[in-house]
């Protein structure tokens, strides 16, 4: 039948999956099962909001971010981006805080209308170490795993296939759109569009832009649809996977003790037992 | 194991006039069916409609029947169809899966799909990409990947789910004459392991070379059908739009210039 007839010779038999694929990360931190990687930033992030004040969550910081960052090699990169994605909310949040916190009276400095002071000053730290926190623990996890590891993995877990590919193309799609915005500024800037200058001129520049980059992306859905149906996509039940991270009985207990630790924390603040 | 179509036309969803009109097709096993035609001809359309992606997924209404060995397959579900016919578009950014990290993964999505047991995803896809002479690429991303390698890959892909019949709609489009011959060999291979194979193509010189007969539309109508050297050698087909191969442009120059013809040959000669 031509249907399981080769195509080649049948030396290709013996070949397994290429290397490349699962192959395990540089560092033991990078080797964790995606979901560990994944429970530890979720905690981190919501202990640190839950936990409050400055101590709490630079403790976490240290901790949960920058000694795991370390011991993965991505202490730097971690730190760059982290900063360039909280930056903008940071530096609005500590300035609106610093200057315009409501009952505030030791005043710390003033500028014509507007006065900081040091309960401003206090709390805006506190809102700023959270959010480092925050973007500390989302970069960690983003720099130490591919999205299509803890994809595979949450399959493997019995998530169904469709919202695995779901949430993977999610992913996968914003480097896929950043590069035709490139693409289209780079043809629209051969045919004269000036996206150099002020503001106004670069806002203006933007309009030939995103409307290609959006209405390509839609009007490639159905040819994308249907190149899926004619691979099957929509067969119903679980597939058929080459690979998968690996995972212990030791990481298990450590995501059950991250979330009951959580959870104490929360009920803990609930219960006025933690200050 | 056949595909038949009989009587088949087709109207995509609010259309006014419909896409196909009274189309009769077989593609018994292990042969090679060209489809030429202008744009806006119907080829493209007829791919859909054979593969069953129209309307199961595009919509529209269709007329006449369609039927996989004999059996009907009006209330087969995609999936299942998908198993026995596969389908190539030209466009090989939207065919990828868009979530495979190495062309590897790409090629196996399908045959994974499937739920085909690892060892036989593994060796499927070894496979297909030996028969497009790309298993170097197995390791690197396929959305670096120059179009035309993307196209080897998407076809590749299609290999690996070993349809027992094949639609490709102009699956050479983006490639180089490099490509398009490996495209081709691939074809023939799968013919000769069996498979019934349409292929929709502008290059009517590929066509020459692995179809056995070739279909040529107008309007959404079959105008021609016959056996590939008579089909393209028709000094008409320009009419067409159709521009002929090249072995048939030269022999109806020769012609043109009062050289007896029979010196040149066949058309695929």
């Amino acid at each position: 039948m031509a249907g399981s007839a080769r195509l080649s010779e049948p030396a290709a038999r013996t070949r397994g999956v290429p290397a490349a694929i699962g192959r395990p990360g540089p560092s033991a931190f990078h080797r964790l099962n995606p979901l560990t990687k994944a429970t530890l930033a979720t905690v981190t992030a919501v202990a640190a909001v839950v936990l409050g004040g400055l101590i709490g969550p630079a403790i976490l910081v240290a901790v949960a971010v920058i000694i795991p960052a370390f011991a993965a090699g991505v202490l730097g990169r971690l730190v760059r981006t982290a900063l360039l994605l909280s930056l903008p909310i940071a530096v609005s949040a500590f300035l609106v805080n610093l200057f315009f916190l409501p009952g505030a009276e030791t005043v710390l400095l003033r500028i014509g209308p507007i006065t900081a002071t040091a309960e401003g000053l206090a709390f805006a730290l506190e809102i700023l170490a959270r959010i480092l926190a925050i973007s500390g623990a989302i970069t960690l996890f983003y720099l130490t795993t591919r999205p299509a590891d803890l994809v595979v993995d949450l399959e493997r877990r019995g998530i169904s296939p469709r919202v695995a590919f779901v949430a993977n193309a999610s992913v996968q799609t914003v480097p896929a759109m950043v590069e035709r915005a490139g693409q289209i500024t780079a043809a629209q800037r051969a045919r004269g569009l000036d996206t150099e200058g002020s503001v106004w001129r670069r806002v203006r520049g933007v309009l030939p832009i995103v409307g290609p980059v959006i209405l390509g992306s839609i009007a490639e859905v159905e040819e994308r649809t249907m190149a899926l149906e004619a691979r099957g996509f929509t067969r119903p039940g679980r597939r058929t996977l080459l690979w998968s991270p690996g995972d212990s009985t030791a990481e298990a207990i450590a995501r059950w003790a991250l979330l009951l630790a959580l959870l104490a924390l929360i009920v803990a603040r609930i219960a006025g037992i933690w200050p | 194991m056949t595909l038949t179509l009989s009587g088949v036309g087709y109207r995509y969803a609010g259309a006014a006039q419909p896409s196909l009109l009274d189309v009769d097709l077989e593609l018994p096993n292990a042969t090679v069916i060209g489809l030429a035609g202008a744009s806006e001809s119907g080829k493209t359309t007829l791919c859909l409609v054979a593969s069953g992606l129209a309307p199961r997924t595009v919509g529209g209404r269709i007329r006449g029947t369609i039927r996989l060995d004999g059996e009907d397959v009006d209330a087969w579900p995609m999936h299942r169809l998908a198993e026995r016919i596969g389908i190539g578009f030209q466009n090989p950014g939207t065919q990828l899966s868009q979530v495979a990290d190495t062309v590897f993964e790409e090629v196996a999505f399908g045959p994974m799909n499937l739920a085909l047991p690892r060892e036989e995803v593994v060796e499927r896809t070894w496979d297909a990409l030996d028969a497009l002479r790309i298993a170097e690429l197995a390791e690197r991303d396929p959305r670096r990947l120059s179009g035309g390698q993307q196209q080897l890959v998407a076809t590749a892909g299609l290999l690996a789910m070993r349809p027992t019949h094949l639609v490709l709609d102009e699956p050479t489009a983006q490639l180089d004459p490099a490509g398009t011959r490996l495209v081709a060999d691939a074809i023939g291979r799968l013919a000769a392991a069996g498979a019934s194979i349409l292929v929709a193509e502008q290059k009517t010189d590929l066509l020459a070379n692995v179809a056995s007969r070739v279909l040529v539309l107008d309007g959404g109508r079959v105008v021609r059908d016959g056996p590939v050297d008579e089909v393209l050698g028709d000094p008409t087909l320009a009419e067409l739009g159709v521009a002929p191969p090249s072995a048939a442009r030269l022999r109806m120059a020769v012609a043109a210039a009062g050289i007896d013809t029979a010196v040149l040959g066949s058309l695929d000669g």
